[in-house]
């Protein structure tokens, strides 16, 4: 037999107890083609558009998962920045385009579609504009359409004017999906140096430099990772990293195969793949645990960012090795709602957003899934946004903030979302106050970093 | 193109009657034994085979979903995996 038992049942195992799962499979499609004065005309264009290529979407991946016994939990599209292809419209409100997308999400049988979404570090076009006034009513309006505004870049700085609209958007939506905790918030991302490529949501965009059709596809697995580093007996830092590398070479192996053959069966090409370790809400599933198997007594202590970097390395260095195709975030997602573990840690008090806003300079994204209380300013929330972008564009890495300023909510509360998206517990904010820094307004100037060529 | 072979494991408490059941069914959908072993890990029954499928339209729905059944009967748990699946995980 080629491949030892041993390893067979190691594969196995991976996947019946320690929640190995291709996370998603996300179809990119190019929507440049669908521009259109007429709004109706446009959102018909949009729709064909998405079905013609989707259609069978669903149908192989499930097949795919078949015959490979691998769960693939998410199936999703993203597309081109609907700012940037609704530019033309005559329309002021761009809500009616994300109910289309919600609708071709729907008819195609996937879980998420992404890319309501604007590019506008360095300023705002009518068109980008337009699109962030309609977001609130937009994800009000949908269930399974993302946004998101990247606002920095390395390259370009910070625009904070757009900075400062988007807490008021932000503050706009929470209210407006009030009823479900602000739920809407959950949907909405604010990125520095975003990637195009990116298959995870909220923040999946298909980017303009990318093919017609493109299969990328997410891998996780922060239950097998934790599972492997807690097998170790009395390990060094070294003897950790070498292991998490070589369970980030397993897994990546893996994803690269699942996408590989979704891309043909698809007639697609195969774009990147993603390792990034998404932690579920489930029992060791969790990013927060693989830092406490270290020796961490509790996440968010002295020595969880060093700990974080060791993980975020590794795991880059094994995705690196298994395929010539890791692209999007690829790294450690430290969102606080989906990690069980993160959860308990600002539970018992050891995690706070200062120190989780240390993390991200580590790892692949940012402030992600964090409640803060519901009377929380917009000129904070920007604020918040504000010093993750920086973190941003001085490291030249993605950063990202999801933060959901519950309604009615205070600190200690707790919001339920459910599925894997989990549940937030409400975290303090510093109540000193941010407006007259917000309120300046325009850009950042792009730091010395940017001076590469 | 991913391989004609297919890696079935089939784990649980052993007893009487569980290799005869398994590959009964397998050789009512044609499929063939091409490698075979067994063990005991953990206190659990084992049986991993390398098994080949010959037949270009064959239903691999329906072959799965006969051989967890029989699991099912027997108290054991079958998968049924493309061999591809541990190759690209555990070779270069």
């Amino acid at each position: 037999m080629l491949v030892h038992p041993e390893e067979i049942l190691e594969t196995i195992k991976m996947v019946s107890n320690e929640n190995l799962d291709i996370r998603t499979v996300t179809m990119g499609i190019s929507l440049r083609g669908c521009s259109h004065p007429d709004i109706d005309t446009f959102n018909e264009n949009v729709y064909n558009r998405i079905m013609y290529y989707a259609k069978d979407l669903v149908k192989t991946t499930n097949d795919i998962q078949n015959l490979y016994g691998i769960p693939i939990i998410n199936k999703r599209i993203s597309v081109t920045p609907i700012a940037i292809v609704a530019e033309s419209c005559d329309a002021t409100d761009l809500t009616s385009v994300a109910q289309t997308l919600d609708k071709a999400a729907e008819d195609a049988g996937v879980d998420f579609i992404g890319g309501f979404s604007a590019l506008v570090q360095k300023g705002m076009t009518p068109g980008d504009l337009k699109l962030i006034r309609s977001i609130p009513g937009a994800l009000a309006s949908t269930n399974k359409v993302c946004s998101s505004v990247n606002v920095a870049t390395t390259k370009a700085g910070i625009n904070m004017d757009a900075v400062a609209l988007m807490g008021k958007v932000i503050k706009e939506t929470a209210e407006m999906t009030k009823d479900n905790s602000g739920i809407g918030c959950a949907k909405l991302v604010v990125f520095a140096n975003a990637p195009e490529d990116n298959p995870f949501m909220a923040g999946a965009f298909h980017g303009v430099g990318e093919p017609d059709c493109v299969i990328n596809v997410g891998v996780s697995g922060p239950g097998v990772v934790n599972s492997a580093v807690r097998g170790l007996k009395d390990p060094t830092l070294g003897d950790i990293s070498e292991c998490i590398k070589k369970t980030a070479f397993k897994i990546t192996r893996m994803g690269e195969m699942v996408g590989r053959e979704a891309a043909r069966r698809l007639h697609a090409q195969f774009g990147v793949l993603d390792l990034s370790l998404a932690p579920t809400p489930a029992i060791g599933d969790s990013v927060a645990a693989i830092l406490e198997a270290m020796g961490l007594e509790s996440c968010g202590t002295h020595g969880t960012t060093a700990a974080l970097a060791l993980l975020n390395d590794a795991v880059k260095k094994g995705g690196a090795m298994a395929s010539s195709s890791v692209g999007g975030l690829s790294g450690a997602f430290i969102p606080v709602s989906e990690d069980e573990g993160m959860i308990r840690a600002v539970q018992r008090g050891s995690l706070s957003l200062d120190k989780l806003e240390a993390m991200t300079s580590v790892c692949s994204v940012g402030l992600d899934m964090i409640a803060v209380p519901g009377n929380t300013p917009s000129s904070t929330i920007s604020a918040i946004i504000a010093d993750e972008m920086a973190i941003g564009m001085i490291n030249k890495k993605t950063t990202a903030v999801r933060v959901i300023p519950a309604p009615g909510t205070k600190v200690g509360d707790s919001i339920e979302f459910g599925g894997l998206l989990g549940s937030a517990p409400v975290m303090p904010v510093h109540d000193f106050s941010s407006e007259q820094f917000i309120s300046r307004g325009g850009r950042i100037p792009a730091p010395i970093q940017s001076l590469t060529n | 193109m991913s391989s004609s072979r297919f890696i079935i494991t089939v784990i649980g408490i052993d007893k009487v009657g569980i290799v005869a059941g398994i590959t009964q069914t397998m050789a009512q959908y044609n499929v063939n034994i091409v490698d075979i072993s067994q063990t005991i890990m953990d206190d659990l029954f084992t049986m991993i085979m390398l098994a080949q499928i010959n037949e270009d339209n064959f239903d691999l729905a329906a072959f799965q979903q006969a051989m967890s059944a029989k699991g099912e009967a027997l108290g054991v748990e079958v998968k049924v995996q493309n061999e591809d699946a541990f190759r690209f995980m555990h070779r270069i």
